[in-house]
């Protein structure tokens, strides 16, 4: 059994996750899911080495708790694709809402286009865990809020600015925000500053660039002038510490 | 520049009595801060580190030890206390918030002590619990509005209705959630230990769940917190139940910071964050802005378990408690736990401890009340968490409309605990808020765990007395009872809240 459709057209999410989850465990190697609309949770808590291809725009909280499973959305995705992710892959062929990447732990997202607020939030690594959110145009405000890890990459295909609001990586304590085009440093979070790329830096961004490229079938030559990315890094690694003493 | 304040004056003194020492040196070693050394054929003293522990009072063969609080008055001042006197001589040095250990320390009047319970007298015979049974088994979850049944063709009867997953205790006294990280694993062992002999739960905190504790994991209730530490599928399928924690009685409204130094190879693995790194749990969880995205929360976590798993959510005990948690009622949550602003913690902002929040008993009175109201109070379990010292704030709070409690610090207390309130310092010489393996060795986890069922134990029997003193014989009839209350010397504003009557009336 290598592939499985399955009609999402009117069903609810708990049978249509009933029925990936049974895929999965038959062993399916690809599951796709054809007219998705709306519908939240899809492969919540998954675990194993399976493609699921949506059709359609799933609704929030896409692929939450998930571990290993690679998703491809044909379409937009609603508030939190990959939110407490711990591995596997989204790829989203479209933009995405609010609080993209939430808290993931492990794992990639890409998104073709753009995402909506506090996008990587609290976004964190362990061991060889090292979450990667990559948005091909802009993201709204307070992105990378919190971060204790990973990276997340914004390439402002749109031209214009990555990032143009406040809160950008306020209270981050670890991990990195790499901006294509700058930042206006009003834009910047409190506890987040600005450095320019070391070469290894621009060698994880060039990878990541071609990657993103690939996946979507553009060409990666224009996205490939190192002098045009900054990046956001904690200003220290404890943005907490000296607000508190001892009764 | 060298502050003028200079230091103020000793919390305790330590004085050892050397006609009775037999200089066994074990206060010299059971001191965690040091305040004992021995000089020749003397202990000596230094009461500035003392905590008021007890360590080494407990452990005195001799009854040497004497241990005086507040040696040293201030000028009294009904408006000038101590403490916020205190509070300014820190803040002046230091211009910092001031951290504070252990719950609310402000002399608020303790409602539950002015609240006192009924028993039967002639009209109605009393229950003696030990000729007859007393039943305490309390099932948490929701409840359906209505059964529907149909007869088979055997005769039998079926259930149609689908039933949610419920937790079935024992007793309706479970523990809190007390993180690894902020307890030691040896306290969570005995936790753990002793909640599966009473057949109850416990719940995991923040700092996931560690493998030593796994055994027990089927009393265990993982916590999901705004930090996301140490949560997977994995963590999330070994619980018994889940509970989102929004917010805490002793710290409503803000988050949670465990500092790096805490955050050893023990502590890094279970909330899968690197060594040394800190653990910001953020105020609010950031995918929840709105009573949806709660819901949404919610169903997801129960989608990625397969809807086996009851989900509670715990929140603060704010003033709109009772409007909140009939939110969090139909967000398919199965239970909400209301924690109180006496609830403890490790580490809280002095001020917060000390003024954000409400009683445990106006706020689960308030929500029992609203869910009654709205006809949906069997669409969630209350527990009641924050304060509860007894067997009768038990009784009290279950005739109040809760269906179980948590406890916290009276767990600790079973394991030694003595209130000292100095968790954070990580030198808690009983090794219940340490990592230090030297002194985390000092509970021994069986016996700690017999001596928390004990503790569970004792309460159940106390309970069972209770009830059957006023003459019922199962903990449903006590739920929501508020006939079996009456308010001594309670305001009428709160009484109409608390929804009793005056003692007489
Ligand atoms: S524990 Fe008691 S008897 Fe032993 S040295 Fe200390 S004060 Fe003396
Ligand atoms: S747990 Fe905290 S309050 Fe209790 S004895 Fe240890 S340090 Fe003191």
């Amino acid at each position: 059994m290598d592939e499985v459709v399955i009609d999402a057209a009117g069903m609810h999410y708990t049978p249509l996750n009933r029925e990936i989850r049974a895929a999965v465990a038959a062993g399916a190697r690809r599951i796709r899911l054809e007219n998705v609309l709306g519908q939240r949770f899809i492969a919540n808590g998954v675990r194993g080495d399976v493609e699921i291809l949506v059709h359609g725009v799933p609704g929030g909280d896409l692929g939450m708790f998930m571990s290993g499973p690679r998703i491809e959305v044909f379409g937009n995705a609603e508030h939190a694709p990959g939110n407490t992710m711990d591995g596997g892959e989204i790829v989203i062929h479209g933009s995405a809402g609010d609080a993209v990447g939430h808290s993931m732990r492990g794992g990639r997202i890409f998104v073709e286009g753009a995402i909506g607020y506090r996008g990587g939030i609290h976004m964190k690594e362990y061991e060889k865990k090292r979450p990667v959110l990559v948005i091909g145009e802009s993201a709204r405000a307070f992105l990378g809020e919190y971060m204790a890890g990973g990276t997340v990459l914004v390439l402002a295909r749109h031209g214009g600015p990555a990032v143009a609001e406040r809160g950008l990586g306020s209270g981050i304590h670890g991990g990195e925000i790499i901006l294509r085009g700058g930042i206006d440093p009003v834009h910047l979070g409190v506890g987040a500053s600005q450095v320019a790329l070391s070469d290894d830096d621009w060698a994880r961004v060039l990878a990541l660039v071609r990657e993103y490229a690939r996946r979507f079938g553009i060409d990666p030559a224009p996205l490939e002038r190192r002098e045009e990315y900054t990046r956001v890094v904690p200003a220290s690694a404890r943005p907490f510490a000296g607000k508190y003493a001892w009764e | 520049m060298s502050p003028s304040i200079g230091s103020l004056p000793p919390k305790y003194r330590v004085t050892v009595d050397p006609d009775r020492c037999m200089l066994c040196g074990r206060c010299v070693e059971n001191c965690a801060y040091g305040a004992f050394r021995r000089e020749g054929d003397r202990i000596l003293t230094n009461s500035r580190v003392c905590t008021a522990c007890h360590r080494c009072v407990a452990f005195c063969p001799r009854d040497a030890i004497d241990v005086v609080e507040r040696p040293l008055d201030y000028r009294s001042h009904p408006v000038w206390t101590r403490g916020v006197r205190e509070a300014i001589y820190n803040q002046a040095r230091t211009g910092k918030i001031v951290l504070a250990g252990m719950g609310n320390a402000l002399d608020y009047p303790m409602i539950f002590d002015r609240l006192v319970l009924d028993a039967c007298q002639v009209t109605n015979p009393s229950i003696d619990p030990l000729r007859e049974p007393m039943e305490l088994r309390t099932y948490l979850g929701k409840k359906p509005q209505r059964l529907e049944l149909a007869r088979r063709g055997d005769g039998e009867v079926e259930l149609l209705t689908e039933l949610s997953p419920n937790l079935c205790l024992e007793t309706p006294i479970m523990i809190g959630h007390m993180s690894y990280g902020a307890i030691s694993l040896n306290a969570q062992l005995a936790l753990a230990k002793g909640v599966t002999a009473a057949g109850t739960f416990m719940g995991t905190g923040e700092g996931g769940l560690p493998e030593p504790l796994r055994p027990y994991q089927d009393h265990m209730i993982v916590q999901v917190a705004s930090g996301r530490f140490g949560v997977d599928i994995d963590y999330l399928e070994r619980g018994a139940a889940i509970e989102i924690k929004i917010g805490q009685g002793a710290k409503p409204g803000i988050g949670g910071h465990l500092p790096g130094e805490k955050v050893d190879e023990a502590v890094s693995k279970t909330r899968m964050i690197p060594v040394g790194s800190d653990a910001i749990s953020p105020a609010p969880h950031h995918d929840i802005y709105s009573i949806e995205d709660l819901a949404q929360l919610v169903r997801s976590l129960k989608e990625a378990t397969e809807w086996k798993k009851p989900v509670f959510v715990k929140i603060a005990a704010v003033h709109n408690v009772a409007a909140i948690a009939a939110g969090i009622a139909r967000s398919s949550a199965d239970a909400v736990v209301v924690d109180g602003f006496r609830g403890g913690t490790g580490a809280a902002p002095r001020v917060f401890r000390d003024h954000v929040g409400i009683p445990v008993e106006a706020a689960v009175a308030a929500v029992d009340a609203k869910l009654r109201r709205q006809g949906i109070r069997n669409e969630v379990s209350v527990i009641a968490s924050g304060g509860i010292r007894e067997s009768t704030d038990v009784a009290k709070i279950i005739a109040l409309g809760a269906d179980a409690v948590y406890i916290g610090t009276a767990a600790l207390v079973a394991l030694g605990c003595r209130v000292c309130g100095n968790c954070y310092r990580g030198l808690c010489p009983w090794g219940i808020a340490t990592q230090r393996q030297d002194l985390v060795d000092r509970i021994d986890p069986e016996a700690g765990g017999l001596q928390v069922s004990n503790l569970i134990h004792g309460w159940t029997l106390e309970l069972m007395e209770l009830m059957g003193a006023a003459g019922i014989n199962s903990i449903e009839s006590l739920r929501g009872n508020r006939d079996r209350l009456r308010g001594y010397m309670i305001d009428q504003a709160l009484m109409d809240v608390l929804d009793v009557r005056s003692v007489g009336a």
